[in-house]
């Protein structure tokens, strides 16, 4: 413990090694806020969910602040519901078998660019008779334009931007615009101002009962923007960390204590075991390590923890077992190794207790430095299609990018904001491993 | 006492492999060494000491040519002792080392607190504070202050160093040590007080020393015997006092010769020549070629006979 308390307070005497750890206990930070507020079953949920879920989101929208840096402001998604105050609903029983619902959305509008989408979500209470209803679009000059009547089922979803019949009715122009545009503007802008969505519903039955939703899809969601299938990237983003962290970390120690532990044994017991494992590792060296996982994913699995095992099983016997060789046959000829096979002390005692703590120094920078190798090793399976199918990754959103075209259309920030975090996640080990080396190493002592 | 001496040799053999061919470091000894008794081996650098330490507790290197010959431990047996068996109920249970260069011989990771508890720990299986008390003890012993125990090596001086090394050596109350060169890469105070320490352990615990050692002059306070190697071979072995009186073989004669003394005026001696190479060792005697009362009979073996209750090597003697 003091031992580790020291080892501490000399890596902070290196800025870059603050600055790493500094980044490291941060994202370790998220990382287990992340875990806690989206539990591991809400994440996935989310993350495979479909429109149900993500009806509110607008897709491919750019994070929000991109409006700090681009003028004019991309228009932010609009929600109203019959819940919300500013939606007023006034209910009139015209007669035994007629009851009109009128349901006024006001919609401020107030940017220079169109919205994306705008989708009405109906909810109706009905016995057998449908209900009906009509929507009217009011806009800021008080023009009135009929978007449209029909029946609707229990639960029914329009989209405007969608209507044929009504994009016809605007000359082809596409029905969104259409119902923003500036009449009197030479080039197609929105027109800024209250918009009103009128719904009036014809309810035929006793108790029947009709709400909505609007939603005006904007051009920026969030903190980090939405994907083709409208979801929130930040939920990727956010638990791509634990998961880049979890793999990192359990690759980095599976392999290098496990190749510490044979490379020890190897040596301690020498002939045939020695030269089997040193045999192990030349073939090992020689194999083609992605192609193997990918044949993994393709035939087998493409599970995390079975590419996580794969990973350790094909490093385990990597070229760390000829460095840390190198190093434990010079410690097997120290004097108080002998000193401990004369006291008796047993073969597993010799290993663990005197020739393995001897390495810790080298073991130690090297174990952090090979963390963001791993990490960016689960990006590029992703990448390569060989994520996870379930889980939400770093990888996976570069992969869903590169799927969809996302640098061809330019929407940057579904590629850049995952490759930004694995970088620094790299930096900040970098960081850390560079300076533990320093510590650790006595021939670096004095640089 | 037991009839048995406490440790036997017969015929030990040790030969190393090497490119230039066997190296006999070990050829033929025999030796016998009773309770509570020490027996100082002298002999020049190379002439197979260390090897019959090693040779005695089975800590072979690889390289081992011939390992043969019969070693008795209280009356058992122990060359035809599994490995297993010998580590578990021989190694520090019935006898222990301190090793030459003990100063290196501690765990750079392990307190020497816990280093000193490591044998009692792996032999008898006690808990690491029973196994801390029993060092606290040792530590007793060997003049080594108690709050020594949770410090590391390297924050220790080489004379501190030297006796937690023997506290290790008597963690286990074994019935025999093995001290190879317990003293070397000390100055001669230290080298004092070391003996001194062991003087009193031999006074106050049931143990045997073998000492393997140069140091003539401090040795002759511990030993009760004396057995002289020559290339390979013990070519005297007796009581200390008659031997440090009137030492029998040349060689031991040449040997005693060359210590300096305090009182008196003869100049120390030398031994002319060097010690055969134990790759190429001669035939007949093995110290012929250096030795002044050389004659005729020196070209055959000599065999190891008894003289006024010594064993010699030296055909002078029959």
């Amino acid at each position: 413990m003091k031992a580790l308390y020291r080892t501490f307070r000399e890596l902070i005497r290196y800025r870059s090694a603050t600055a790493g750890l500094v980044i490291i206990f941060i994202l370790i930070g998220v990382a287990i806020y992340t875990v806690i507020t989206i539990p591991y079953n809400e994440a996935i949920r989310l993350w495979r969910g479909g429109e149900d879920i993500w009806y509110k989101y607008p897709k491919n929208a750019q994070p929000e602040w991109v409006n700090l840096f681009t003028e004019p402001d991309l228009p932010k998604t609009i929600f109203l519901s019959t819940a919300d105050s500013t939606v007023s609903k006034t209910t009139e029983v015209v007669s035994e078998g007629l009851t009109q619902v009128t349901l006024s959305f006001p919609l401020e509008y107030s940017y220079e660019i169109f919205p994306q989408e705008l989708t009405v979500y109906f909810s109706a209470r009905f016995a057998a008779k449908k209900p009906h209803v009509s929507l009217t679009w009011i806009t800021p000059n008080n023009e009135e334009i009929e978007i449209g009547s029909f029946s609707i089922q229990s639960s029914d979803t329009y989209r405007v931007s969608q209507d044929q019949r009504l994009q016809r009715k605007f000359k082809g122009t596409p029905p969104v615009q259409g119902l923003f545009a500036d009449p009197n503007a030479p080039q197609p802008t929105p027109l800024r101002g209250a918009y009103e969505l009128r719904i009036v519903g014809s309810l035929f039955e006793k108790d029947n009962d009709l709400d909505a939703e609007v939603v005006l899809h904007g051009e920026v969601y969030g903190s980090a923007g939405t994907d083709h299938l409208r979801r929130d990237i930040s939920i990727a983003l956010q638990w791509g960390l634990p998961i880049a962290l979890a793999f990192g970390l359990l690759a980095a120690l599976g392999t290098t204590i496990t190749t510490m532990v044979i490379a020890a044994v190897g040596v301690w017991f020498g002939g045939w075991v020695d030269a089997l494992i040193q045999r192990i590792t030349e073939v090992n060296l020689v194999l083609p390590f992605l192609p193997i996982l990918i044949m993994v994913g393709t035939f087998y699995s493409r599970s995390i923890w079975v590419i996580l095992g794969v990973t350790i099983l094909l490093s385990i016997f990597g070229s760390g077992i000829k460095g840390y060789r190198a190093i434990f046959l010079q410690v097997k000829e120290s004097p108080y190794i002998e000193a401990a096979r004369a006291y008796g002390a047993g073969n597993r005692r010799i290993i663990l207790g005197y020739l393995t703590p001897r390495i810790i120094p080298v073991l130690i920078p090297q174990l952090v430095n090979v963390i963001p190798t791993f990490v960016f090793l689960e990006a590029s399976l992703a990448v390569l299609g060989l994520g996870d199918p379930v889980l939400p990754t770093w990888g996976k959103i570069i992969d869903d990018a590169r799927a969809n075209g996302a640098l061809f259309r330019g929407q940057y920030y579904w590629v850049l904001e995952p490759s930004a975090l694995l970088m620094l996640t790299g930096l900040a080990f970098a960081l850390v491993g560079f300076a533990l080396d320093r510590v650790f190493n006595p021939r670096l002592r004095g640089m | 006492m037991p009839k048995d001496p406490l440790l036997r040799l017969e015929n030990l053999v040790l030969h190393f492999r090497t490119a230039k061919g066997p190296v006999q470091a070990v050829d033929g000894v025999n030796f016998d060494l009773g309770y509570k008794e020490a027996v100082v081996v002298l002999g020049e650098s190379g002439c197979g000491k260390s090897s019959l330490a090693k040779a005695i507790l089975r800590l072979l290197p690889r390289n081992v040519q011939t390992y043969t010959g019969r070693v008795y431990l209280e009356g058992l047996e122990l060359m035809g002792m599994p490995e297993e068996a010998f580590r578990q109920q021989v190694r520090w249970a019935k006898m222990s080392l301190v090793p030459q260069a003990a100063m290196n011989a501690l765990n750079p990771v392990l307190k020497v607190g816990d280093q000193v508890a490591e044998p009692a720990m792996v032999h008898f299986g006690v808990k690491k504070d029973t196994a801390l008390t029993q060092a606290r003890k040792m530590f007793q012993h060997v003049g080594v202050p108690a709050d020594f125990l949770d410090r590391y090596a390297f924050e220790l001086s080489g004379g501190m160093r030297q006796r937690v090394a023997i506290a290790m050596a008597l963690v286990t109350t074994p019935s025999l040590i093995i001290l190879d060169e317990p003293t070397s890469a000390l100055d001669v105070l230290t080298q004092a007080s070391i003996f001194n320490v062991l003087k009193r352990i031999k006074q106050e615990m049931e143990v045997s020393f073998v000492l393997i050692t140069h140091d003539i002059a401090t040795s002759s306070e511990l030993a009760d015997r004396v057995a002289v190697m020559y290339a390979g071979q013990i070519v005297e072995v007796g009581d200390a006092q008659r031997f440090f009186a009137e030492p029998l073989h040349p060689y031991a004669r040449k040997l005693m010769a060359s210590v300096p003394r305090l009182h008196g005026d003869k100049e120390p001696e030398f031994i002319t020549g060097q010690p055969p190479s134990l790759l190429d060792l001669p035939t007949g005697c093995r110290f012929a070629a250096r030795c002044p009362l050389r004659f005729d009979r020196c070209v055959q073996d000599p065999p190891l006979m008894e003289k006024e209750e010594r064993l010699v090597k030296c055909w002078l003697y029959v």
